[in-house]
């Protein structure tokens, strides 16, 4: 049985009918649309009832919160309410494209996902590339607030203003890729857009990832897990409708200098040929990435593992997120072994880095590993982590063959366990039963059964998995990777050109305070990090890619340029500095949200005790036997907090909150 | 002498950067349905191809169209729609092998590309040079430079095999 709903914004002209009337409404529909900078709604879907109301965003919200994760967190914080069960009926999953989306802005194609996290009980939010946001925003929309949970499978077919509930039933079960061919199949429509779950999100793993696409991916805090507990199995968007455009010669104008100023500069174009494995060689010959666990920093069988392999015996091309000059997806196909006829993209960066960590040095099952999590629906970073966490277990004798299902959890076996896990985790049987909840449950569950404790080595940051980037040389990156509203993550303030060694006065200019050049240092890092917080924040509320601002390079477009795109593309007028306080505000409710939900203080910006404790042993001289200054680490979380200006315990000071005008939320106000 | 649009369906990357710009600068707004240029995907198979109008020379549109609308502009070598003329019937759609002929669903009337008027916005936008904008006699260079190359390579695979240096 189909429920078949309309939104508010029905295609009027064809109940309509004729001529006059037509002319009528598009009339009616210009100016109202008029008054609204650009003309994306949010839906708040309600899965228990089935009802659906539509709403426009004034420009009001739009000047304090943009869109995208700006106004996607305004939205959770609004229509989620502290206590609400993570994996219950309450819990709502907010899925926002960029205020930017779909526009001529270079890469504007970027998702972002959020809700309660059921990983860490906070802030929840992810973001993937691809094409979904441009063909939601197509299709009128900007926000699905998705509450409720139906009783059986559904996906939601999301096309020109009207929202449909549809059976899913013969979904269920299904992977990724299967998934969204049997949709566009049965839609009969090869451009439709989907965000699906694999059976991870099915079977409620707690890290299971929200997908698109042969590759993209909201991976962490487990949305995926969230739309599983709806029993929402995918949502198809397709849309013809017009993104508005205010001034449409100077958008084009400013566009392609953007595009140049982007391609000009030297990371972009190794990204172009590399894709963001193009760090691989840079971090393992420094002794950047970290591997078993944390244990060492040095591998032997890294140059098995580059790019230039993978793409001689791999690649079969390039391919770009929506509007993307700089396209830094590998699409790959293997032809020889015993997996011959696997065809993915990517692998990124992290993902490689994921199975590294777990001492992976076959490109094969680098590959598979990565391919399997996609179609199963698992987000790789945490999989490796989770994975890396078990094996050192094992090694020190917490874990044994019985604890793991018979699984030989060696370091040597590792290419081999890579491609066998990703399925137990999915069905959660054996080992993967073990893994499946996450890292805290993980301790919880070794601490019940084994009487033993394993907080040492299983490693996280509010619940969310360490990444496998070697924070413990570079105080900026620690202090981010420890603040981070989401967990443990790099993707909220990383500071990667703080390993540049950029002249102090360079330095100066672009932060606008004191920063020291030096990357071991912990002078100044507090700054760093608040701005690059801010700008990351911002990048995420437009729907830009993160690659394009201040992350690998100083000379990418950032604030300056995006008050330009704004002005052209929207017809609104920003300044840089309200751009900032937009992130300030937006960071700040994230904080909140942490907060009023999980109750996160200072206690909770912590890292793993080894960070503390142990040193880095292998590398380069700088970085051979740095560890964090447990005194130094808390002396800039003080500072950090101050910027911020949060009390010390790290909650916003009413002041702060007044002056951000947070101070009535939750407002209700869309 | 006029200019065509070469496409190299191997370079593209499917980010569809064309089909934004294409309808900014056609229609004013952002939506890729009313593009002239469409990308088609195929997405498990890892392949895109960029579609465009070829402006043929004896167009199966312009000679189908019942009301005379579409014509050959000579000095740019495209071929265009006279909306005053035009009466929507969408035949040239029929008739069109490749496609090229798209109905804008907002403004209900066929549109094709008409090259920009001489600077097509598509090429100007395409970093890995999947649409070129280029002189008529240069239009088949890039697919003999390439066939060049690979019987250099071919050569000197042969070579090394002879000389037994592989």
């Amino acid at each position: 049985m189909q429920r078949r709903l309309l939104a508010q914004t029905v295609r009027l002209n064809i109940t309509l009918g004729g001529g006059v009337d037509r002319q009528r409404y598009w009339e009616h529909q210009k100016q109202e649309e008029d008054k609204m900078p650009l003309n994306s709604k949010v839906a708040i879907i309600n899965l228990s009832s089935g009802e659906i109301t539509t709403k426009s965003i004034p420009e009001r919200m739009r000047r304090l919160y943009l869109g995208g994760r700006g106004l996607g967190a305004y939205l959770m914080y609004n229509y989620i309410e502290p206590g609400t069960d993570p994996l219950g009926p309450d819990n709502a999953v907010v899925i926002s494209a960029g205020f930017i989306s779909g526009t001529v802005a270079p890469a504007s194609g970027r998702t972002h996902i959020g809700g309660l996290s059921p990983l860490t009980g906070g802030f929840g939010s992810s973001n993937m590339g691809g094409y979904f946001a441009p063909e939601l925003k197509f299709a009128g929309f900007e926000h699905l607030v998705i509450k409720g949970a139906s009783k059986k499978p559904i996906y939601l077919w999301v096309h020109n203003g009207e929202i449909e509930i549809r059976d899913a039933s013969h979904l269920w079960g299904k992977d990724t890729y299967e998934t969204q061919q049997i949709i566009r199949d049965e839609l009969n429509d090869e451009n439709i857009k989907i965000a699906c779950i694999g059976l991870a999100g099915e079977n409620l793993v707690k890290f299971a990832n929200v997908r698109t696409g042969p590759k993209d991916a909201a991976g962490r805090t487990g949305n995926g897990t969230i739309m599983g507990s709806k029993k929402l199995k995918a949502i198809a968007v397709k849309g013809t409708m017009d993104l508005k455009i205010a001034n449409p010669r100077k958008a084009i104008e400013y566009a392609e200098k953007a595009k140049k100023q982007i391609l000009s500069t030297k990371a972009m174009k190794a990204m172009s040929e590399d894709g963001t494995s193009y760090i691989w060689n840079v971090t393992n010959t420094t002794g950047l990435l970290s591997y078993k666990n944390g244990q060492t920093n040095k591998f032997e069988d890294w140059p098995k593992l580059t790019i230039e392999t993978f793409k001689e015996k791999y690649c079969t091309g390039m391919a770009g997120c929506f509007g993307c000059p700089v396209h830094c997806r590998h699409q790959w196909r293997m032809t020889s072994g015993k997996w011959a006829g696997t065809f993915g993209e990517g692998p990124e960066y992290n993902s490689q880095a994921a199975s590294g960590a777990c001492w992976v040095n076959d490109w094969e099952a680098v590959l598979m590993q990565a391919h399997l999590c996609d179609i199963y629906g698992i987000d790789t970073r945490e999989f490796g982590t989770i994975l890396g966490a078990a094996m050192e277990c094992y090694q020190r004798g917490i874990l044994d063959k019985e604890a793991t299902g018979g699984l030989d959890l060696d370091w040597d076996n590792a290419n081999n366990l890579v491609t066998i896990v990703p399925e137990l985790v999915a069905k959660r049987e054996g080992l993967g039963e073990l893994l499946a909840d996450g890292s805290i449950p993980m301790i919880e569950k070794i601490q019940q059964r084994y009487g033993k404790d394993a907080s040492y080595y299983i490693q996280h940051v509010k619940g969310l998995a360490r990444l496998g980037t070697e924070e413990r040389p570079t105080p900026s990156f620690a202090l981010g990777v420890a603040t981070s509203t989401r967990g443990c993550d790099h993707l909220r303030s990383r500071p990667a050109i703080d390993l540049f060694h950029l002249p102090e006065d360079f330095l100066k200019e672009l932060y606008g305070g004191y920063v020291s050049g030096d990357f071991t240092s912990y002078d100044g890092k507090p700054w760093q990090i608040r701005w690059h917080e801010l700008l990351y924040t911002v990048v995420d509320s437009l729907g830009l890619c993160k690659f394009q601002t201040v992350f690998f390079s100083p000379h990418l477009p950032q604030y300056k340029e995006w008050c330009e795109y704004l002005r052209y593309i929207t017809g609104m007028e920003f300044t840089p500095d309200e751009l900032m306080t937009i992130g300030e505000r937006v960071y700040t409710l994230e904080r909140m949200f942490n907060y009023r939900y999980a109750g996160f203080t200072r206690k909770d910006d912590r890292l793993p005790e080894r960070y503390f404790k142990e040193a880095v042993p292998y590398g380069l001289p700088v970085i051979r036997g740095k560890r964090l200054d447990r005194k130094k680490f808390n002396k800039m979380l003080d500072e950090y907090y101050e910027h911020h200006g949060w009390d010390n315990d790290g909650t916003p000071t009413p002041e702060t909150l007044a002056s951000l005008e947070l101070d009535k939320e939750p407002s209700h106000q869309l | 002498m006029s200019k065509v649009l070469v496409i190299d369906v191997e370079k593209c990357t499917g980010c569809r950067l064309c089909e934004a710009v294409c309808s900014t600068v056609n229609e004013g707004v952002s939506n890729p349905a009313r593009s002239r240029v469409k990308v088609v995907r195929f997405e498990w198979d890892g392949l895109q191809v960029p579609t465009v109008c070829q402006q043929c020379e004896d167009a199966a549109c312009v000679a189908v169209c019942p009301v005379k609308a579409l014509t050959r502009d000579e000095a740019l070598g495209c071929v265009r729609v006279n909306y005053e003329l035009c009466i929507g019937c969408r035949v040239c759609m029929m008739a069109c092998p490749f496609g090229a002929m798209s109905f804008d669903p907002v403004n209900n009337r066929v549109i094709k590309c008409e090259l920009c008027d001489g600077d097509p916005a598509c090429v100007r936008f395409c970093e890995p040079g999947a649409i070129q904008y280029v002189d008529t006699s240069m239009a088949d260079m890039a697919k003999r430079r390439q066939l060049g190359a690979s019987i250099f390579r071919a050569i000197g695979k042969a070579e090394e095999e002879f000389l037994g240096v592989r």
